[in-house]
């Protein structure tokens, strides 16, 4: 047989490394996932992966992981290897190993009619090896170009550019407002879903290959634009797309309805052990997540972790079904319900509720209780919501706690556009080459595509390196790889 | 040599391509007794020859047909009194223009020739000819023919003048090219020769006799006659090219021409011999350098090395050796005498028949495989009949002494002056010697020899930890590395692959792709057969001497001074041995091609070819091209650049014989890279990297291959790959593939292969040395830059298998998902969004057609419902075939019943179909034949709407196909005729088709089979297809299809799927222009596949002039494929391509979805045509004019000539099929038979009747047969309902799909293929019982009978010829011996042979059994044990079968043999052999472990047949 196992699926079931119990997890906040792993079930796992000669999980993965290679070498044991391959395409695979949705899982051709490969678990399980096997090792470039490049933003994707830039022998500073590097991945991430010390070994890892990092400065705040702008010979704009989606209803200045974000990033510092200046507790409350996405499921697991009597949390759109609709076939992501880890753990989930206003029945300033509609929505044929039929009207649910976790509507670009930074629709609009309207000056990350989730933001970076190392080198081709810009583009753009 | 007025080329077609087969025939009367009558048996000979010869678009203008006869000096003298004595002059003949002026012009050349040489030319004759019935191309390229009468002024001996006259010859042709006197018009000596005479012309065989009337003379005599029909795949007038030529004739196809001319070529400047002393220089050049057949070819040399005092069996023997090799049996002198030769020269290879006279004697040889048939009869009167075919003349059964036919290899020579048939072991005592052991046992060096056995592994300075820089320097991808060389050093074998490709061209792709990439390989198809070189491993050969060649006139001991390869493959150790050799004189010399970075690839060039110059005036015989020396400083010459640089660069400057070319390469790792290197020159390769790599992998514990057998793995895997390349082409040996630049380029300058790769055919004229340059540069570049973090030191490739960074698919996440989403929901603006994926992916210069642009403005739009509707559109669209056995029964079913409701085709693939189909909406319409016959019965054929032969697929042309064991479920193997889990070979070539006319017999056949059903051919896209498509024209086909390069298969190596064929674009419009030029196009339909996918390609296709559209791959992701690539795995996880009842189940695809799709495209099409402005399609095809290249930037190139595509070829012939073929069906035999048995066909009554046949009675029994099964379909008739009693010689195809209930009683004797595809029926054939010979030791049936048979009896009293039973799957024969490969591939059936079998029996053999009765013990080394075993015959259930076949074959014929053993059966069953395929013994033991016995039931006794 000249292939690479392609009967593995018909002789191993799905096994992913998987999570601790809810039970026991919920008490905690260490990590949700399962602490270790078997290397013999991993190259099982391995094994499953049929290398396919169109392997839809590396369109369906935005960076283009090249997972059937890796998938092969593990199942071979040959993890060095694996990491390599693995780090071809991604800076900091634990990053996606340990909170990727895996939309490679969803693409996998195994999804079509059976379990995919556990393409997630074999990553994290390459990249754990890597650490523990002392694998994993600054590699400054052999040479410096001499030009300078300033990287506003530490998350994932400010941490991807700096990476690669670096590489290529350019000098890179990056500017974190906060007082740690890793933006969301440190602060926004709650520490069982990801553990802060695997941000800070890479970022050790970056520091010695010579990046530099300065914390606590914003930009146009302790720092003007103009100066950055002076200094570095390209500037890189990779500052999240923080701004808060607001609900502007009744009641919604009230004392106790905050941002998610706000909540986690709270409640990250305080189990940091860094200094918070106004405490947000779930304890002995009635907490309600509004908002039915990723946040949301952070909201309600930090919340029971916390100790609140009862977590709602909210949708304003129905139950997605439990099968694919026939709109949304493979390799597509499946627009369909999945039970979150969050809700493993407990709380309840009502979904399309439309959140009429908060009231404060005591009048102490204090929400206590959301008022909302059970409805059915009409849609328009862009699939928006133009109209509803209300099934239940006048729902009363208790709050104590109000968690807004309804996105975000873009940068925090405040500054920048003082500086002349084009925005539009909330984010820095760029050319092909990534760069703003104002020459040097790129965007990339949220900051550039809106809000979406770390692997986006790894390729975002990658590209937005290649495209500054062009810039700077006035070379059309640089040696850094394309990422989410490949020939052959991710499924989903 | 071409002489005839020919068009130039334009387009894609070029006339100098053409291919011919033929029929041969001879007449000698031993005793060398002169008489008239053997012009008469030429006469009708060929006449009945008449269907191996073929017609052009007209029905009187034939492909040729000759006759040479001894010079009929009587009949001269009378006329001419001048004449002396028979020995005292030459007789030329001679083609003129018919303008006198011109004529007199070149008469007056040729005269001052013959002044100059000191001859004196007696008269002028003009020869009377009678045109009248020709037809009108033969009329218009007639020319006048002469004779002229020469005489030596001094006189001579008799050889001395035939060489003189040779000269003569040869100086007149030269004095009438080099004052390029013909200008376009007619001037060819047929023959000039003291001896011997040719009548030719380009005339049908009928003609010959009214056109020559002087031949019906009585006063011409002669004592021997060679005649010749042929049959050519042009039909442009070449009266030159009929055979006759001046030495031979020949039937076949030398496939190693171009090598074999090209070494001609370089051997020229050292000839010299005694016989021709200072004349020899004007010979010369002995192959003119424009384009020449391979006949005629073959004849200049035969004919130089006759004159030059050869004699005429010695030259034979040099040109066509048998496979020596491997040849347990021979002796060892003989085996010196070939090895000794093969130092002079490489073989002349490709199936052939050649017949050679020097005007007293008549030799014949068959090539090693014995893939054309010949045979032969001597009468009591001593003349011996020789031809294609027996029965050609008939003659008195009590006159004839003898039956024979020629072996593979074999050759016979019949000498009128010794008055006998001189056998062939008194031949070779002639020939050869204890000297020739000698001179090579002194002189020759055999590497092997040289190395030492006890030395310790070479040292190595290599440094591994750069390895990864060498390997990018060089072109290695990670892709090469883990899934072409792993799997090679791992296995021994180059891995397999599936579902196609679907990449661009190297030309059209943005990514780094290296020099070999740009050349295609060639192979088969349909004018010589590809080969099994697994199977037939015993006629191939690695073997080659290497170094200087010294004057091929002569032989010294000296001359086999060279070094003896066992494989073109060198091992490090190897290398090293021969980089310090100095043995014998021979020594080596490494030339550097690395050249520094700052300096030019075109002048490193010119300093390797200095240096090569320079080494070999040195004396250095060995030259080491080495690119060892690559670092960041220094930038390697790409090895095949190098190669075909240095060896036409020696070839020009006569220095080619003088030393070897051995290449030590870093680029070269993959088997297509060996292949290119030495089909280019290269003798030897040493992959000196590809070790390295192979030692890194192992060091990495990357593999879990072991150290030892690693590399040999790896040699294995790259041996069988560069064989199974040749064989492709039909070449057994190293030494004749070599330099025969078996390949085609796509994109590459015709400067750039001017200069380097000469004689290389170039489509789409591309890049050129600059630009080869520039990716050289920028990938050294890239290299050796520093390195960065993160980056991975090779690149992914992505070549096979899709990558995000690698090379672009067609076939991707993005359109695979769009399309299946867009069926499924039933959205036509989804597969819009589809559509414009590929079709924007086409115009990122994916494809050809992506290169196109309609000329939108060329013609008025018309409103959209003007334009016919889609349901017509639909019709014309096919799902390719794709086998039942390869697909699921559920994915197969699905295409049938979409296709079904649509009105489009569907095809059945090779694999046969459930006849429980036949007659629903499941059912395919149509029906492949392809060269496995599984399920090839007649009522699968009388079932068929159409019936496909397929010649090649687009994945792997000129290979088969194994289907493995694990596929082979009950389901499968039911309809196969076999039983689950055995493999099943598809062979290379189908077994009935060697030629162009074995293809017009098969069309023949199966129109038989189903009158009603259209017959079509499948060819792959190459260049050259559109001369083949010509000759399946002419071979009476209903439609042909044009298949491109990237079709999906099942499975097929990984080379041949990326290396073989070309794309469409290039096939279809060549194929168009060929036929049009031809004035064939209106007799063809003309359908193309392979890679089709929207309804722009199929605009596209149609204006490039075809009428009928497939789909493959397509269909197959409308359900649900997802192109995993792992067909040949079974493990397909969504169910389409496997046989897991499991996985089946998975299946979800429906029949909607293909009709959806259809219809899109439908619609799409539609849409296209009222802009452009088309109503219907037919309006469409072929409007070429309508498509111009786009203006775009090329990643690679500036400039891609799109000309040739475009040419508009000029016709008065339809653009589109109009006319009807003419089958000839209506005057068969088998209706007078059809009549007489119709009250069987009715269920009344049993009849009987007796008829005489003739070997122009060909296919006999098989419209009847065609009857049977169209009445009653599933069901059959009864044993021996209708019986046939004939007499006479029966033509081809007796028998042929015989149905159950009809039973042919033959008393003569039979042609090849008796008993095709025989479906039930029975066939006996007996000598006649008034013929004198002993039946046993005579042979009464051809080539290849039983092919395919799937039920039924047989039993022949006689032996049989090659191939017996190819490929039987149930049905039971007697046959009283029989020649090489008996019973190959065969998988069931029962074969009992009563005497001697030839060699390689039981090859590739799978199922069945075979007893074989050895009464001097000489069998076993005939066996191939490859697959199968022997067994003492001692079974009772085995004794039953074998005794009641002998008593009904005693009952049926008479056979004296069967009456001995079953009387004697005692002692005689002790002689007899069991043979079993060793996975069929065990399955059988399973079942019968089970209580199941699956053999077959030994047949009833004969009531009716009692012989006395």
């Amino acid at each position: 047989m000249s292939e690479n196992h392609p009967g593995g699926y018909l002789k191993y079931e799905r096994e992913p490394i998987g999570k601790r119990h809810p039970k026991e997890r919920v008490i905690d906040f260490e990590h949700i996932w399962a602490p270790a792993w078997e290397e013999n079930d991993l190259k099982k796992q391995g094994e499953r992966c049929m290398d396919c000669g169109v392997p839809t999980c590396m369109g369906g993965c935005p960076i283009g992981n090249i997972i059937p290679d890796w998938n092969d070498l593990v199942s071979r044991g040959d993890w060095k290897e694996a990491l390599d391959r693995l780090h071809a395409t991604n800076n900091f695979p634990e990053f996606t190993g340990y909170t990727c949705p895996a939309p490679c899982e969803n693409a996998c051709v195994l999804s079509i009619n059976d379990n995919p490969v556990a393409i997630k678990s074999i990553e994290r399980a390459i990249v754990d090896k890597g650490w523990e096997m002392g694998w994993i090792n600054p590699e400054p470039p052999e040479k410096r170009t001499g030009l300078n490049v300033a990287i506003i933003g530490s998350g994932p994707a400010g941490l991807s550019a700096a990476q690669q830039l670096n590489r290529v022998g350019h000098k890179v500073t990056v500017f974190e407002r906060d007082d740690t590097i890793g933006g969301l991945m440190t602060y926004g991430i709650p520490d069982f879903k990801f553990a802060k010390h695997m941000v800070k070994r890479r970022v050790d890892q970056l520091s010695r290959e010579g990046v530099l990092f300065m914390t606590n400065i914003e930009v146009g705040v302790n720092m003007p634009f103009d100066r950055l702008y002076e200094d570095f010979d390209a500037v890189l704009l990779a500052i999240g797309a923080q701004k808060h989606r607001n609900l502007p209803l009744k009641g919604r200045d009230l004392k106790g309805i905050h941002f998610a974000m706000e909540y986690l990033i709270n409640a990250n510092k305080r189990q940091a052990g860094r200094p918070v200046d106004d405490l947000i507790d779930a304890r002995d409350k009635n907490v309600i997540v509004l908002g039915g996405g990723d946040t949301g499921a952070d909201c309600v697991a930090t919340a029971h972790r916390q100790g609140a009597t009862q977590v709602i949390q909210i949708s304003i759109n129905p139950q997605k079904p439990g099968e694919r609709p026939s709109h949304n076939p493979w390799p597509e992501q499946p627009l369909v319900y999945k039970k979150t880890y969050a809700i493993e753990e407990g709380g309840a989930e009502e979904f399309s509720i439309d959140t009429v206003g908060f009231v404060d029945d005591d009048e102490d300033g204090h929400v206590n209780y959301l008022s909302a509609e059970r409805v059915e929505w009409q849609y328009d044929k862009n699939g928006r919501r133009k109209g509803k039929k209300i099934l239940e009207k006048d729902m009363k649910l208790p709050a104590d706690l109000v968690l807004v976790a309804i996105g975000f509507e873009g940068a925090q670009s405040g500054h920048f556009e003082d500086a002349g930074v084009v925005v539009e629709n909330g984010i820095f609009k760029v050319d092909e080459n990534m760069m703003t309207n104002i020459p040097g000056v790129f965007a990339a990350g949220d900051a550039r595509r809106g809000q979406s989730i770390v692997v986006w933001a790894i390729g975002e970076g990658r590209d937005a390196a290649r495209n500054i190392d062009r810039y700077l080198t006035k070379n059309n081709e640089s040696r850094l790889p394309a990422s989410l810009q490949t020939i052959n583009p991710p499924i989903e753009r | 040599m071409k002489h005839i007025s020919q068009e130039p080329a334009h387009g894609l077609f070029d006339p100098k391509r053409e291919h011919s087969n033929c029929g041969v025939g001879i007449v000698v009367n031993l005793k060398g007794e002169k008489s008239h009558q053997l012009i008469e048996d030429g006469f009708q000979i060929l006449e009945n020859l008449d269907h191996r010869g073929a017609r052009g678009a007209e029905e009187k203008t034939g492909d040729g047909a000759g006759m040479m006869i001894q010079k009929p000096h009587d009949f001269f003298k009378a006329i001419i009194p001048e004449l002396g004595s028979f020995d005292s002059y030459g007789v030329g003949m001679v083609f003129f223009p018919r303008q006198p002026q011109k004529q007199l012009a070149l008469r007056e050349a040729m005269n001052e020739v013959a002044r100059r040489e000191r001859f004196n030319i007696i008269c002028w004759r003009k020869v009377p000819t009678d045109n009248t019935g020709l037809g009108k191309t033969a009329l218009q390229t007639e020319p006048e023919v002469f004779q002229f009468f020469v005489e030596p002024i001094e006189p001579v001996e008799p050889e001395q003048l035939d060489s003189k006259l040779y000269i003569l010859r040869r100086l007149m042709e030269k004095a009438v090219r080099e004052r390029a006197m013909w200008g376009g018009d007619i001037f060819y000596i047929c023959s000039l020769d003291r001896r011997k005479i040719v009548y030719k012309g380009l005339l049908t065989c009928p003609q010959m006799r009214t056109y020559y009337p002087e031949l019906s003379n009585s006063k011409v005599k002669t004592s021997l006659v060679m005649v010749h029909s042929r049959f050519s795949t042009n039909t442009l007038g070449s009266w030159d090219l009929a055979h006759p030529f001046r030495v031979i004739v020949h039937n076949g196809e030398i496939n190693t021409l171009r090598g074999n001319l090209n070494w001609m070529k370089t051997r020229e400047h050292e000839l010299s011999c005694e016989r021709f002393g200072e004349d020899t220089e004007k010979i010369k050049p002995i192959t003119p350098q424009v384009e020449i057949s391979d006949s005629a070819g073959f004849d200049h040399v035969l004919e130089l090395l006759v004159e030059a005092g050869r004699d005429l069996p010695h030259a034979l023997r040099m040109m066509v050796p048998e496979a020596w090799n491997k040849d347990p049996f021979m002796h060892p002198l003989r085996k010196a005498f070939y090895d000794y030769h093969s130092t002079l020269m490489e073989p002349w290879d490709g199936p052939a028949l050649v017949a050679a006279s020097d005007g007293y004697r008549v030799a014949a040889i068959l090539d090693r495989n014995g893939l054309r048939p010949c045979r032969y009869l001597i009468t009591k009167d001593e003349k011996l009949i020789m031809a294609s075919e027996d029965g050609v003349l008939p003659t008195k059964n009590n006159k004839v002494v003898k039956k024979g036919r020629l072996k593979p290899g074999q050759l016979f020579m019949a000498d009128t002056i010794e008055g006998r048939i001189i056998p062939e072991e008194e031949i070779f005592d002639q020939l050869t010697g204890k000297h020739y052991e000698k001179w090579l046992a002194d002189n020759r060096v055999k590497l092997s020899d040289l190395m030492k056995k006890d030395d310790a592994e070479l040292t190595d300075t290599f440094n591994f930890d750069h390895i990864t820089k060498y390997q990018k320097a060089f072109g290695y991808t990670i892709e090469h590395l883990t899934r072409l060389v792993q799997p090679m050093l791992e296995q021994g074998k180059d891995p397999i692959g599936a579902m196609g490709d679907d990449t661009p061209l190297a030309v059209l792709s943005t990514h780094d792709r290296s020099l070999f990439s740009y050349f295609k390989q060639a192979f088969a198809q349909v004018s010589n057969p590809p080969l099994d070189y697994i199977r037939e491993e015993l006629v191939t050969s690695l073997e080659s001497h290497i170094g200087r060649k010294h004057n091929l006139l002569a032989e010294t001991p000296g001359h086999c001074r060279q070094l003896s390869l066992t494989s073109p493959i060198l091992t490090d150790e190897e290398m090293a041995v021969v980089k310090d050799m100095d043995t014998n004189g021979i020594r080596s010399v490494t030339i550097d091609i690395t050249y520094p970075k700052d300096r030019k690839l075109n002048k490193a060039i010119e300093q390797i070819r200095e240096r090569a110059e320079q080494a070999i005036l040195n004396g250095y015989e060995i030259l080491i091209l080495s690119d060892r020396n690559v670092s960041s400083k220094r930038i390697g010459v790409p090895a095949l650049l190098a190669v075909g640089a240095l060896h036409h660069h020696l070839i020009r400057e006569n220095l080619r014989t003088r030393a070897a070319i051995v290449v030590e390469s870093g680029e070269a790792c993959l088997v297509h890279h060996f292949c290119t290197l030495i089909g280019y020159g290269a003798d030897a390769v040493n992959p000196w990297l590809a070790y390295r790599s192979i030692t890194q992998m192992l060091r990495n514990g990357n593999t879990v291959a072991t150290r030892e057998y690693a590399y040999q793995n790896y040699r294995n895997a790259v041996e069988g790959g560069i064989l199974k390349v040749m064989s492709k082409m039909g070449i057994s040996t190293l030494e004749s593939y070599k330099g025969a630049q078996i390949f085609e380029t796509i994109g590459l300058s015709n400067d750039f292969v001017q200069e380097y790769f000469p004689g290389t055919t170039a489509s789409l004229a591309g890049i050129g040395i600059r630009q080869v340059e520039k990716e050289l540069v920028t990938r050294h570049t890239q290299t050796f830059d520093s390195k960065v973090a993160g980056t991975l030191p090779l690149n992914q490739g992505g070549e096979y298998y899709w990558r995000r960074d690698g090379e672009e698919h067609q076939w991707n996440p993005i359109s695979i998902g769009k399309l299946q989403h867009a069926v499924k929901v039933n959205d036509y603006e989804l597969y819009k969004e589809f559509a414009d994926s590929i079709n924007e992916q086409n115009q990122r210069q994916f494809t050809i057609r992506g290169l196109l642009d309609f000329k939108k403005n060329y013609r008025e739009s018309i409103p959209l419902d003007e334009v016919e509707p889609e349901e017509a559109i639909m019709k014309r669209f096919s799902t390719g075939s794709m086998s039942y056995g390869s697909l699921s029964p559920e994915t197969h079913e699905t295409l049938a019943m979409a296709m079904n409701r649509i009105g489009g085709k569907s095809g059945t693939g090779e694999g046969g179909e459930p006849m429980d189909r036949f007659g629903t909406e499941r059912e395919c319409s149509m029906k492949q034949v392809a060269s496995g016959r599984f399920g090839v019965t007649i009522q699968y054929l009388a079932s068929a709407k159409q019936i496909e032969i397929k010649m090649a697929q687009g994945a792997k042309p000129g290979e088969g196909g194994e289907l493995p064991g694990g596929k082979v479920r009950q389901h499968i193997a039911d309809v196969r005729f076999t039983i689950p889990g055995i493999g099943l070979i598809s062979p290379p070539p189908h077994h009935d088709i060697y030629s162009i006319e074995d293809l017009a017999q098969l069309i023949h056949d199966l129109k038989c089979a189903n009158p009603d059903a259209e017959v079509h051919v499948k060819l792959v896209s190459k260049s050259g297809v559109g001369t083949i498509a010509a000759g399946v024209a002419k071979a009476r086909a209903d439609s042909v299809l044009i298949s491109g390069d990237s079709g999906g298969t099942g499975a097929a190596v990984k080379t041949s799927i990326k290396s073989a064929g070309t794309p469409w674009e290039l096939g279809l419009a060549e194929t168009n222009q060929v036929l049009l030029a031809n004035n064939l196009r209106s007799r063809i339909r003309v359908r193309t596949d392979g890679g089709l996918r929207t309804g722009r390609d199929v605009v596209v296709a149609a204006l490039l002039g075809a009428e009928e559209y497939g789909f493959g791959t397509a269909p197959l992701v409308t359900l649900g494929c997802i192109m995993l690539r792992k067909c040949h795995c079974n493990t397909c996880s969504v169910g389409i391509a496997t046989q897991d009842p499991e996985l089946r189940k998975r299946f979800a695809g429906k029949p909607e979805y293909i009709i959806n799709y259809m219809r899109f495209m439908a619609r799409e099409v539609r849409e296209l045509m009222a802009e452009m402005g088309f109503r219907t399609i037919d309006e469409m095809v072929g409007r070429v004019e309508m498509l111009r290249p786009k203006e775009i930037n090329y990643a690679k190139t500036t400039y891609l000539d799109l000309s040739p595509l475009l040419y508009k070829q000029p016709s008065d012939d339809d653009p589109i099929k109009t006319r009807e073929q003419n089958h000839k069906l209506d005057r068969k035999l088998d209706h007078k038979v059809i009549e007489k048995a119709m009250p069987a066909l009715e269920k009344k009554g049993k009849p009987s009747f007796d008829i005489r046949i003739s070997n122009r009675d060909r296919t006999f029994g098989t419209l009847l047969s065609s009857a049977v099964a169209k009445k009653y379909g599933m069901s059959s008739l009864e044993d021996d309902t209708i019986t046939i009693n004939a007499t006479g010689s029966a033509g081809q195809s007796f028998g042929a799909f015989l149905a159950k209930g009809i039973s042919l009683h033959l008393e003569g004797a039979a042609n090849d293929y008796v008993g095709k595809g025989l479906s039930g029926g029975k066939i006996i054939v007996k000598k006649p019982d008034d013929s004198p010979y002993e039946a046993s030791e005579n042979i009464i049936i051809g080539n290849v009978a039983l092919y395919g048979a799937t039920r039924g009896e047989t039993y022949f009293n006689g032996q049989a010829g090659e191939r017996f039973a190819v490929r039987n799957s149930g049905a039971m024969s007697v046959v009283e011996g029989i020649g090489d490969h008996g019973c190959e591939y065969m998988t069931g059936g029962v074969v009992v042979v009563l005497g001697l079998t030839g060699k390689n029996f039981g090859a590739g053999m799978s199922g069945g059994e075979a007893y074989i009765y050895d009464e001097n013990h000489v069998f076993e080394p005939r066996l191939n044990k490859q697959q199968v075993h022997m067994e003492p015959f001692q079974d009772t259930r085995d004794k039953k079968l074998v005794k009641r076949l002998l008593e009904n074959h005693f009952l049926y014929t008479g056979s004296k043999k069967a009456r001995f053993i079953l009387d004697n059966w005692d002692d005689c069953s002790q002689h007899f052999l069991k043979v079993i395929p060793d996975a069929y013994a065990r399955i059988l033991s399973e079942y019968l472990e089970k209580g199941k016995d699956i053999r077959l039931t030994p047949p009833r006794k004969p009531k009716q047949y009692v012989v006395a």
